[in-house]
């Protein structure tokens, strides 16, 4: 094989490592928005200070290691505290009030992150094991990006064993569609709930973390991935999994492949695909009508 | 007293649903609750079970003042909930919709006679034996009713406050109910229940609330009712 092939081989692994961090992200927003009915749009802010932290632990302990375990973990714990004393106080004013609120914070995690971090990019190196290439067949691969597609893997695996295996599972999915009897029957669905929303912004911690060694820390992470996720859950369908799934992967080899042929152009490439498949299905590939 | 309702008023918004209502359940007793359409006989039953926060007035349980407490801590403190639209989960199972119905995921003293479990239940409901894995959204309208029942019996509630369990059910099967809730008393359930089919609802209890719009219009036993012609053409016939 050739190095033409070899670099569309990378290119793709690129494409296809992006688009699961993307899916980890947007699953987490899918499983909030899904389960809970709240459009959380502090979740790009959540996955970004993932990463910060992620940039302090390193800094702190010299451990990547250690800061995938610890920085999404840390995030989930601020996210829950904000559904625990913000979101669930303004559940009763209902999506519009649950949207300024969750707004709010994105602003807040934003200034927060400024205030603590400062506004210059941050680097953190991946770690050495990570590094470099590895030799399949006739072609090589670079080891990160591989290790981002497996990690992505193993915490989706996770997610379904917990959703459909466990009893938190079945209450979760009880819940969607009747909490109100869900909590008749003796179970404390706000706390339920707290811990579905603390899961779904753990996950886009994670996403942060694997994110941070390849695209650098800074303020603007925020937007610049976030935005990507929401536009993922939109296109594939409100609450789809499978449809976040497709479009990530999309979306990630877009972006790669993109940025191979046409450079500047591959942001156009993902908000075109997005508004052709709205246009044709105003409820994303999977959604389903209200 | 099991069950101690006092002066209790709720509202929707601003119309006033329930005006002073008082009702007392004895352990073990079965008590109808029965009226017209629209006279609040399911908001009693959703404010004491704490579905909807009554303005005043006093919910006592078991000796210990309830009012107010999430739905959660209700059933908890030992009281079922067998809703009007029977709402069982369309997605889960048959078996996981019982499994639900237990508090915390576990049974305790499985051996126990008088703990409510999977086989226990299966005996007063064979026909939820045989649908056991399928979707709560495939069942018929009685077999719904015998899940709806049989979740809250999970949880072994002392009470059970079941809304108008034979309603658009065919007669065999409302008769079945009957059956059924008769069983579940005479196990040592209390029950509360709301009920628009007057024979049965009077085969099964042994005391009655009469309630007019907002209010409880006449108490008394289901002998007394049977004399009380006056009674009956105020608040029952249509
Ligand atoms: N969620 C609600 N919001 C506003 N008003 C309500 C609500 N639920 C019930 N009501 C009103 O409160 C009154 C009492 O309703 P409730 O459901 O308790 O009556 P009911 O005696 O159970 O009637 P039925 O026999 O038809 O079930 C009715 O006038 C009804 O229209
Ligand atoms: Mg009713």
């Amino acid at each position: 094989m050739d190095v033409t092939a070899s670099m569309y081989a990378a290119q793709a692994i690129h494409g296809i490592a992006f688009g699961m961090v993307l899916f980890l992200i947007a699953a987490g927003l899918n499983v909030i928005f899904g389960m809970m009915g709240i459009l959380n749009l502090a979740h790009g802010a959540f996955f970004m200070l993932a990463a910060y932290f992620c940039y302090s632990v390193v800094a702190m302990t010299g451990s990547f290691w250690a800061a995938l375990l610890i920085a999404p973990v840390l995030t989930a714990l601020v996210g829950v505290f904000v559904e625990r004393f913000f979101i669930r106080k303004v559940q009763i004013m209902g999506a519009m009030g649950e949207l300024i609120l969750t707004l709010g914070v994105a602003m807040l995690i934003l200034g927060g992150v400024k205030f603590f971090w400062g506004t210059e990019n941050l680097p953190i190196s991946v770690p050495p094991v990570l590094e470099g290439m590895v030799h399949i067949g006739a072609l090589d691969y670079p080891i990160y990006r591989i290790f981002m597609i497996v990690l992505a893997l193993v915490v989706l695996a996770i997610m379904t064993l917990l959703l459909y295996k466990t009893r938190l599972g079945k209450i979760v999915r009880a819940a969607v569609s009747d909490r109100e009897m869900v909590n008749a029957l003796g179970i404390n669905v706000p706390l339920v709930f707290m811990f579905v929303f603390g899961i779904g912004v753990w996950m886009a911690g994670i996403g942060g973390v694997v994110i941070a060694p390849i695209l650098t820390v800074f303020p603007g992470l925020a937007d610049q991935v976030g935005m990507y996720a929401f536009i993922v859950v939109v296109t594939g369908g409100l609450g789809s999994l499978k449809g976040a799934f497709i479009v990530s992967i999309i979306f990630g080899l877009l972006s790669s492949f993109g940025i191979q042929f046409f450079s500047q152009l591959a942001p156009v490439l993902i908000v075109g695909f997005m508004a052709f498949v709205l246009a044709i299905k105003p409820h994303g590939l999977f959604g389903v009508k209200e | 007293m099991l069950l101690e309702v006092k002066d209790l008023n709720t509202f929707y918004g601003i119309s006033h649903v329930l005006q002073g209502l008082s009702l007392q359940i004895g352990e073990g007793e079965l008590v109808a609750l029965l009226g017209r359409n629209g006279m609040g006989k399911s908001t009693t039953l959703k404010s004491i079970m704490g579905l909807v926060s009554p303005q005043s007035g006093t919910v006592v349980f078991a000796g210990k003042d309830i009012t107010g407490w999430a739905p959660y801590k209700a059933a908890r403190a030992g009281i079922g909930y067998v809703p009007e639209e029977r709402r069982i989960f369309p997605e889960l199972s048959v078996m996981d919709n019982l499994f639900l119905g237990i508090k915390g995921g576990r049974i305790s003293e499985n051996n126990d006679p008088h703990v409510w479990n999977y086989e226990r239940i299966f005996r007063h409901f064979p026909m939820l034996k045989e649908r056991a894995n399928q979707k709560g959204k495939f069942l018929s309208g009685g077999e719904q009713q015998m899940l709806s029942i049989g979740r809250s019996l999970m949880g072994n509630p002392k009470l059970l406050l079941v809304d108008e369990p034979t309603e658009g059910l065919a007669p065999l099967m409302v008769q079945e109910v009957r059956n059924v809730l008769a069983d579940i008393n005479k196990a040592g359930v209390s029950i509360l229940l709301v009920e628009h089919n007057l024979k049965v609802a009077l085969s099964l209890a042994s005391r009655v609330y009469l309630m007019g719009k907002a209010h409880i219009g006449f108490a008394g036993t289901v002998e007394e009712l049977k004399c009380n012609d006056e009674a009956r053409q105020k608040y029952l016939e249509v």
